[in-house]
């Protein structure tokens, strides 16, 4: 696999740096003027603007705020706890992504139930689940499957092939969620946003028709983009110019991988096998129609409709604003745990577990921008 | 109870030993700091380096111990033998001292197959007879199935010290950070192996005993302040930990210096893992006064263990206690101590 090396290019970085920063200033952005708020929806990005110090290099007058785009992080606790009971029966192997086993739930971790003998796994590709499930057929397998629409038609294969094999053993607990919804709920939610940068990711599956309503009825600027930092900076850059145009359209700077249509194979495989449903999302509350639920026709392989199961009532964790952190509202900087009480070592909200969440990348890669603060001693 | 120890509890519950306990990072400190060091602690021990230097009537030695348990036993580039032997004499190189003796205790699984064992034993003496490092004493237990997993191996090993120079200096402001070649291999090879990804790699661990690069360097040994082999934690984990005894200063690193091989790179793209903090067994990482700089990586480049060394850093005031990257494209970022072990992104 080559690495881009292109779409890394210091000149180039440099010289839309300097762009935005022209940019925003001839609308009277900057240090004495007001500031436009961008906000990435995808953890993917957030890792990437802080893994390659991109907040260094935006003028004042531009931020860039990390929203809910962290499966891991929007997960809530009454499914954390469920996924725990799940793991707490003697014949379940409860499998998921490797960043929820640490996750905290109302008082265990699925972490902290395999430290005392319960069968969790971690998974590369929910497929996996399908083969440990083909493997010991005197287990139930139990897939607790996060995502957006990235990873979802992955767990719609799995389904489709747990029943292709008739298997009896594999279940999944269904916590997928949908973006478009949850950019609504943003852009009527209490931050002003003045663009999205939306996930190449998710857009790849989905085309563009999921940001026409933000575009059209909220007139925010959405311009699709990929990881790369010449990729970050010139969607920074699009939706600067936009603001300047005072126009809100949809624009794609990752046109090298994201088509208009999506991947219509994938978006198909993820309509046969879950079906909308009103969602809760950790911090942001009842978003109609964001989640996913197993369709009827594949109840078989639905752990929730099969496999009853106790559930201990949410607690959630005194303090944390892990909340306000997925909506946009305040920065990691402004919560009283952060790199306190709440570390990635020992982390009380699920936005200092998730490799792809805010408060991971506040702590791990600087705790504040452009100013790399002092070390941070530990109690 | 502390604070931490409280938010220690509110995660396991009950205060249990995690994985991330062994990852080298953060977790692994605070239960040396908290458990063990709370109760063995001495002089010899409290500096908590590669190795402890212990007087000997009047000469001073080096002693170290280290347990292996890679998973698989066996993986691309070499096995838990070669690595059990190569770690303990590493350990003892990177202090200064020449490794003489070496000693070895195998914990076996009741059903491991007898010629998996010899390969790994053969594994052993190979490494050992390489590095001129003979193996004098060890042990041998088997367990009940289950009771571990397939093998764990444990060596010891003593050094001497010939002569006064050794490295223990202080890092000094426009000191130069040098390490002798590419970075993540160890790590990459095992986690492939492990995980059975279907990646195509060419990836192999490098572990291979370096007290023959660091005696190319003996002549420098006073110019050099430090040196460590970045094993668990990777590169990162290590400058952290150099940094965090300097006062009043940090240290610099130049993103575009790191030397990577292509399969790392990808690998590391691929999966979303940072290679600072991923794992090496052949790699030797220093601090040496920047007069010298230029020498030193010279000698490590003569040497075939350190054929792509170069500097990858530097001391520097600005940041103090921490270790930051100046990213290739001329952004700037923390890089913080390792805190459990790296996991594939999920998207």
């Amino acid at each position: 696999m080559d690495v881009p090396d292109g779409f890394r290019d210091r000149e180039v970085v440099q010289a839309l740096a300097r762009r935005i920063d022209a940019t925003a200033r001839r609308i009277g952005a900057g240090p004495a003027g007001r500031t436009l708020t961008f906000m990435e929806v995808c953890g993917t990005h957030t890792m990437a603007m802080h893994r390659f110090g991109l907040h260094a290099l935006l003028p004042d007058g531009v931020r860039l705020l990390s929203g809910p785009g962290c499966p891991v992080c929007v997960t809530p606790n009454r499914l954390v706890d469920t996924a725990i009971a799940y793991a707490r029966l003697n014949d379940v192997t409860l499998m998921t992504f490797g960043d929820m086993l640490k996750v905290p739930g109302s008082t265990s971790s699925l972490s902290a139930e395999k430290s005392r003998g319960r069968d969790v796994r971690l998974v590369y590709s929910p497929t996996d689940a399908v083969e440990v499930a083909r493997a010991n057929p005197e287990r139930r397998i139990v897939f607790f499957a996060i995502g957006f629409e990235t990873t979802t038609p992955t767990c719609a294969a799995a389904v489709l092939a747990a029943r292709e094999a008739a298997l009896e053993n594999f279940f999944v607990v269904s916590a997928g969620k949908l973006l478009p919804p949850a950019l609504e709920a943003l852009a009527t939610g209490e931050v002003r946003i003045d663009g999205f940068v939306c996930p190449g990711h998710v857009s790849v599956v989905t085309g563009f028709g999921i940001y026409r309503d933000v575009v059209e009825k909220h007139h925010i600027p959405c311009v699709i983009t990929g990881f790369e930092p010449v990729d970050m900076l010139k969607a920074v850059l699009m939706l600067t110019e936009q603001v300047a145009a005072g126009e809100a359209r949809i624009e794609n700077e990752y046109n090298r991988v994201v088509r208009p249509e999506g991947n219509p194979i994938a978006q198909q495989v993820m309509a046969e096998v879950f079906v909308p449903v009103d969602s809760e999302w950790r911090g942001i509350g009842m978003i109609p129609a964001s989640g996913l639920a197993v369709r009827e026709v594949f109840s078989a392989h639905d752990a929730l409709r099969q496999l009853p199961v106790e559930v201990e009532p949410p607690r959630e964790h005194k303090g944390c604003i892990c909340g306000a952190v997925l909506r946009g509202a305040r920065t990691p900087l402004e919560c009283t745990l952060f790199a306190t009480a709440c570390t990635p070592a020992y982390p009380v909200g699920a936005c200092m577990v998730s490799s792809e969440g805010t408060c991971a990348a506040y702590y791990k890669y600087g705790k504040d921008r452009p100013h790399v603060a002092p070390r941070n001693v530990a109690p | 109870m502390s604070r931490h120890e409280m938010s220690r509890h509110k995660i396991t519950g009950d205060g249990t030993i995690q994985l991330g306990h062994g990852s080298g990072g953060v977790l692994t400190r605070e239960l040396i700091r908290d458990v063990f060091l709370a109760r063995f602690d001495n002089p010899a021990l409290a500096p908590l380096m590669d190795s402890a230097l212990v007087k000997i009537g009047g000469s001073e030695v080096a002693f170290t111990t280290d347990a292996y348990v890679v998973k698989p036993l066996e993986f691309p580039g070499g096995d838990i033998g070669t690595l059990a032997v190569c770690g303990t004499i590493n350990d003892l190189a990177v202090m200064g001292a020449q490794p003489v003796a070496l000693s070895c205790a195998v914990i076996m699984q009741e059903g491991l197959e007898i010629e998996l064992v010899e390969r790994i034993t053969q594994s052993m003496q190979r490494a050992a007879a390489g590095a001129g490092v003979p193996i004098v004493t060890g042990d041998t237990k088997v367990v009940e199935r289950a009771s571990c997993d397939g093998l764990f191996i444990t060596t010891a090993g003593l050094g001497v010290f010939d002569g006064p120079d050794r490295p223990r200096g202080t890092l000094r402001d426009g000191d130069a950070v040098i390490v002798s070649g590419a970075l993540g291999d160890h790590g990459t090879a095992v986690l492939v192996a492990r995980e059975g990804l279907k990646i195509a790699s060419s990836v192999e661990s490098d572990c291979a005993a370096l007290n023959g690069l660091v005696e190319a360097l003996r002549p420098f040994f006073s110019g050099i302040r430090i040196m460590r082999d970045p094993t668990r934690g990777g590169l990162a984990t290590t400058l952290n930990e150099f940094v965090e005894g300097a006062a009043g200063v940090g240290i610099v690193l130049r993103e575009g210096d790191v030397p990577l091989s292509d399969g790392v790179a990808a690998i590391c793209e691929l999966l979303g893992l940072d290679p600072l903090y991923i794992a090496n067994e052949g790699k030797l990482v220093l601090v040496c006064d920047a007069a010298v700089a230029g020498k030193v990586v010279a000698a490590m480049r003569a040497h075939p263990l350190g054929a792509r060394a170069c500097a990858v850093g530097t001391v520097t005031p600005t940041y103090p206690g921490r270790v930051c990257l100046e990213t290739t494209v001329g952004g700037l970022r923390v890089v913080d101590m390792l805190v459990a072990d790296q996991l594939p992104r999920i998207c």
